[in-house]
C-alpha cells in the first residue's frame, strides 16, 4: 500500500513538473556570476510558487546582447521574457518585438521613474534597479580651496562650478581638475552627457513631438553648451577624447584628478579609497535645473510570446522588494522603490550611497523615449567628440540635427 | 702578403657588423611583434589595479608584484572555457577538413581541367570576395532559419543552435578557391600529361598526382582559413541562442561588465591563443614555403 501511495505520489508530481509550461528569458548578464545566481534565485522561486510555468534561462553577454535579440526577432525566434536597455525598449516596442506589459495596478507602485519603460502611453518594461551619476570628490580637496560643498537643494551653479574648475586645476595638484569618462564611449555619452545639454536648456529632440531636433539641439542654448564643452578641453581641464581607459578606472583614485563624474556602480571603489571623505555631489545647475540620466536594464515581454499571462506573472513575481535589495546588495545598483533601499545596507537612511537613490528620485529625466533615440544617441557621442576636438559648435550641431531628422523622416516620424 | 691580410681584417669587421645589425634590425621587428603576446601574458598575472596602472608603461611587460594565477581561475568560473573551446576547435576543424577537400577539387577544376565558360565562373565566384560577409549576414540567417534538419529533437525547420549552421556556409569560400587554382595553375602541365597517358582519370590525377606536391597551399589555406573560423564573432552570435553552441570569441564578451575585469580577459585570451599558436607552429614551414613561392600572404 505504502508503495502504491509513494507510486502515486511520485506519479502526481511528474505531472505537475510536466504540467508547467515552459517560458524563456533572455538575459544580458552572462559572465557576471553574482548577477546570474540572483536571478536564477528568482526564477527557481518562481517555478517552485506556482504550477503553471517554468521560466528557462538563457544568459547572453552585454555586449552581444541587442544584435542577438534583433538577429532572433528577425529570424522569428524571441523568447518569451527580454530584457531590454531602458533608453531602447522604444526602438524595439516600435519595431513590433515587444507587447505592452499587462501588471496589477499595485505592482508599480512607488517605483522610480527611470525604472519604468512607457511607450505610446503604456509600460513595456519595468527594471528592478536604476543608475545615477554624481560628481565623485574629495572633502578635503574642496575645503582646501574654498570650494561650497553643493547639495541636492542648492547645486552648484553654472559659473560657480566653472570657477571650481578653474580653481582646482590652478593648484597644479592635479592632472585635471575633472573627468568626464572621455575614454567611455558608447552610451556613456548620451547617457552621462546630455543631462548637461539639458541644464543649460537644449535637449536631443524637441520632447512635445519627437519629430525635430531643430532649435534643440543646435538652438541658441546648446550652442551654449557646446562653447562651455569646447572651453573644457581648450582651457585643459578635462582628459580628452584620447583618454586612456586605465586613468579613467583609477585616475580618481590615484589623485590624477580633482573631481569626476561618474556613476553609482563605480561608487564602491571610491569609498573604499577614500571613505568618509569621499563626497557624491548633485549635477551643476546651468540654468535650468540639475539633471542627470536615468532608466537601466528591464524586463519586458516579447511580442510573438504565446505566453504572454506568464511572463507577465514572472515580471510581478520579480518586482517584490526583496529581489530588487538583493540586485543592490550583490550588484550596487540602486534599488527601484524606496521600500527596497530601506532593505540595503547602502542604499538605505544613512547609507553610504543614500545619496544616489535620492538624485534619482529628485534629478533624474529619462533619455528620450522614442525609437529614434538609438540613432541620436550615436550622432551625439560624434558630435561631443568632434567638438571636444576642436570642430565648429554650431556646424557640428546643425549637421547633427540634419542627421537626426533625416532618420526621423526615413522612418516616418516613427510613429509620432 | 700584408696587403691581403689587412683586407681580410676590415672584411672581418664589416662582416660582424653587418651581423650585428642584421640580428638587431631582427630582434627589433621580432620584439614589436611579440610584445602584445607578453603583454597579454603578464597582464593576465596581474591583478586589475595593477595592470591598469601598469598599463602606460614599461612595467607592463615585467611580471613584478602581486602576480598569481588567480585571474585564470576567475576566468574559468566566468565563463564555460571547455564547452566553448570545443564548440571553437570542432566547427573550426570540420570546416576545415571539408574546405581543403571541396575547394581543392574547385580548384583543380579551374586551374587544371578545360571546360567551357571556366573562367566567367571564376571571375563571378572571386568577384564574391568584394562583398562583406556582414551583408549577406541577415539574408543568410533567413535563409538557414528555412531551411529543414532531424536533430535531437526529431524534424524541424530552422538551423539556429546548431553546429552545421557555423560550418556549411563557411565551406566554400572564393578566397580558398582562388588559392588552390593559382597554385594548381603553376604546376608543370607535363606531370598531369604524363599522367594521363598512363591512363589515369581525373580524380586520380587529383589525388595520387596534385595533393602530393601541394602541401604548401595546402597549409596556407589550412592556417588562412583556421584563423578565419576561430575568429568568427558575427555569425555564431547571430545563429547561437544556447549558451552550448557558443564559440570562444563570443565568450570574450562575457567579461565586459559595468567594471571590466581586464586581467580576467587577459587570462581567457592567452588561453584561447594556445590553438593558433600551435595550429601556425605545426604547419608554420609549409606556410612560408608557400609564401616563398607565391607571393601569396595572408
Amino acid at each position: 500500500m505504502k508503495r502504491l501511495m509513494a507510486l502515486v505520489v511520485v506519479f502526481v508530481s511528474f505531472g505537475m513538473v510536466s504540467a508547467q509550461t515552459e517560458l524563456s528569458l533572455w538575459y544580458h548578464g552572462a559572465g557576471n556570476q553574482v548577477e546570474r545566481d540572483i536571478l536564477v534565485g528568482i526564477i527557481d522561486d518562481f517555478n517552485a510558487s506556482q504550477s503553471d510555468w517554468q521560466v528557462v534561462l538563457e544568459e547572453f553577454p552585454q555586449q552581444a546582447y541587442n544584435e542577438s535579440i534583433v538577429a532572433a526577432a528577425l529570424s522569428g525566434t524571441l523568447p518569451d521574457i527580454i530584457d531590454v536597455d531602458g533608453p531602447v525598449m522604444p526602438n524595439w516596442a516600435w519595431s513590433g518585438y515587444m507587447q505592452p506589459l499587462n501588471l496589477s495596478e499595485a505592482s508599480l507602485e512607488g517605483f522610480l521613474p527611470g525604472a519604468i519603460g512607457m511607450w505610446d502611453g503604456e509600460v513595456y518594461s519595468v527594471g528592478l534597479w536604476d543608475a545615477a551619476v554624481a560628481m565623485f570628490a574629495r572633502r578635503s580637496v574642496l575645503e582646501a580651496n574654498n570650494i561650497r560643498i553643493p547639495s541636492l537643494e542648492e547645486p552648484w551653479s553654472f559659473e560657480e562650478f566653472d570657477a571650481a574648475l578653474e580653481t582646482l586645476q590652478a593648484t597644479g595638484e592635479f592632472d585635471y581638475a575633472l573627468d568626464l569618462g572621455m575614454a567611455w564611449t558608447g552610451e556613456w555619452y548620451p547617457y552621462a552627457f546630455s543631462p548637461l545639454l539639458q541644464s543649460f536648456g537644449g535637449d536631443l529632440i524637441d520632447r512635445s513631438s519627437y519629430a525635430t531636433a531643430e532649435g534643440f539641439l543646435n538652438g541658441e542654448e546648446a550652442v551654449a553648451f557646446g562653447n562651455w564643452w569646447q572651453s573644457l578641453f581648450d582651457r585643459g581641464l578635462v582628459p580628452g577624447t584620447s583618454q586612456d581607459g586605465a586613468d579613467r578606472d583609477t585616475g580618481f583614485i590615484d589623485g590624477k584628478y580633482a573631481l569626476q563624474w561618474n556613476g553609482n556602480w563605480a561608487a564602491l571603489a571610491a569609498l573604499e579609497a577614500f571613505g568618509d571623505e569621499l563626497l557624491f555631489l548633485p549635477a551643476p545647475d546651468f540654468g535650468n535645473g540639475s539633471t542627470i540620466g536615468a532608466a537601466s536594464w528591464q524586463f519586458g515581454v516579447s511580442a510573438n510570446s504565446e505566453h504572454a499571462d506568464g511572463a507577465n506573472a514572472f515580471i510581478e513575481f520579480a518586482l517584490q522588494d526583496k529581489y530588487l535589495a538583493a540586485f543592490t546588495e550583490g550588484i550596487g545598483l540602486i534599488p527601484a522603490t524606496a521600500s527596497a533601499a530601506a532593505m540595503t545596507e547602502n542604499y538605505s537612511e544613512g547609507g553610504p550611497l543614500e545619496v544616489f537613490f535620492e538624485l534619482s528620485e529628485a534629478q533624474a529625466l529619462i533619455r528620450p523615449p522614442t525609437p529614434g533615440y538609438v540613432v541620436m544617441a550615436l550622432v551625439f557621442e560624434k558630435a561631443l567628440a568632434d567638438i571636444a576636438n576642436g570642430a565648429d559648435v554650431q556646424d557640428t550641431l546643425d549637421a547633427a540635427v540634419d542627421e537626426i531628422n533625416a532618420d526621423i523622416e526615413n522612418n516616418s516620424g516613427y510613429g509620432f | 702578403m700584408a696587403g691581403g691580410m689587412k683586407t681580410k681584417t676590415v672584411r672581418g669587421r664589416n662582416y660582424w657588423v653587418y651581423i650585428v645589425l642584421r640580428y638587431a634590425l631582427l630582434l627589433i621587428v621580432a620584439l614589436i611583434f611579440i610584445f602584445p603576446l607578453i603583454f597579454m601574458l603578464v597582464s593576465s598575472l596581474k591583478p586589475d589595479l595593477q595592470l591598469l596602472r601598469d598599463s602606460g608603461s614599461l612595467r607592463a611587460f615585467v611580471p613584478y608584484g602581486d602576480i598569481s594565477f588567480d585571474n585564470y581561475l576567475a576566468a574559468f568560473r566566468r565563463v564555460p572555457l571547455a564547452r566553448f573551446m570545443f564548440n571553437s576547435v570542432f566547427v573550426t576543424a570540420v570546416t576545415l577538413a571539408f574546405t581543403l577537400v571541396l575547394c581543392s577539387l574547385a580548384g583543380f577544376a579551374f586551374g587544371i581541367l578545360k571546360w567551357p565558360g571556366k573562367n566567367i565562373v571564376l571571375a563571378v565566384i572571386v568577384a564574391t570576395l568584394i562583398i562583406p560577409f556582414d551583408t549577406i549576414s541577415v539574408p543568410l540567417l533567413l535563409i538557414v532559419n528555412e531551411l529543414p534538419m532531424i536533430g535531437r529533437e526529431g524534424f524541424k525547420m530552422g538551423w539556429l543552435d546548431t553546429y552545421h549552421v557555423q560550418i556549411v556556409p563557411f565551406i566554400a569560400d572564393a578566397f580558398t578557391i582562388f588559392l588552390f587554382t593559382q597554385y594548381f595553375r603553376d604546376l608543370p602541365r607535363e606531370i598531369i600529361e604524363a599522367a594521363r597517358i598512363d591512363g589515369a582519370s581525373w580524380l586520380q590525377i587529383y589525388r595520387r598526382v596534385i595533393v602530393p606536391i601541394s602541401g604548401p597551399v595546402f597549409a596556407t589555406a589550412a592556417i588562412l582559413k583556421f584563423l578565419a573560423m576561430y575568429n568568427q564573432y558575427l555569425w555564431p552570435l547571430m545563429t547561437s541562442q544556447k549558451e552550448e553552441f557558443r564559440p570562444v570569441m563570443v565568450g570574450v564578451q562575457y567579461f565586459f561588465q559595468l567594471n571590466v575585469a581586464w586581467g580576467e580577459i587577459m587570462a581567457y585570451l592567452s588561453f584561447i591563443t594556445i590553438p593558433v599558436l600551435v595550429f601556425y607552429l605545426f604547419l608554420q614551414r609549409a606556410f612560408i614555403e608557400s609564401i616563398a613561392s607565391s607571393g601569396v600572404k595572408g
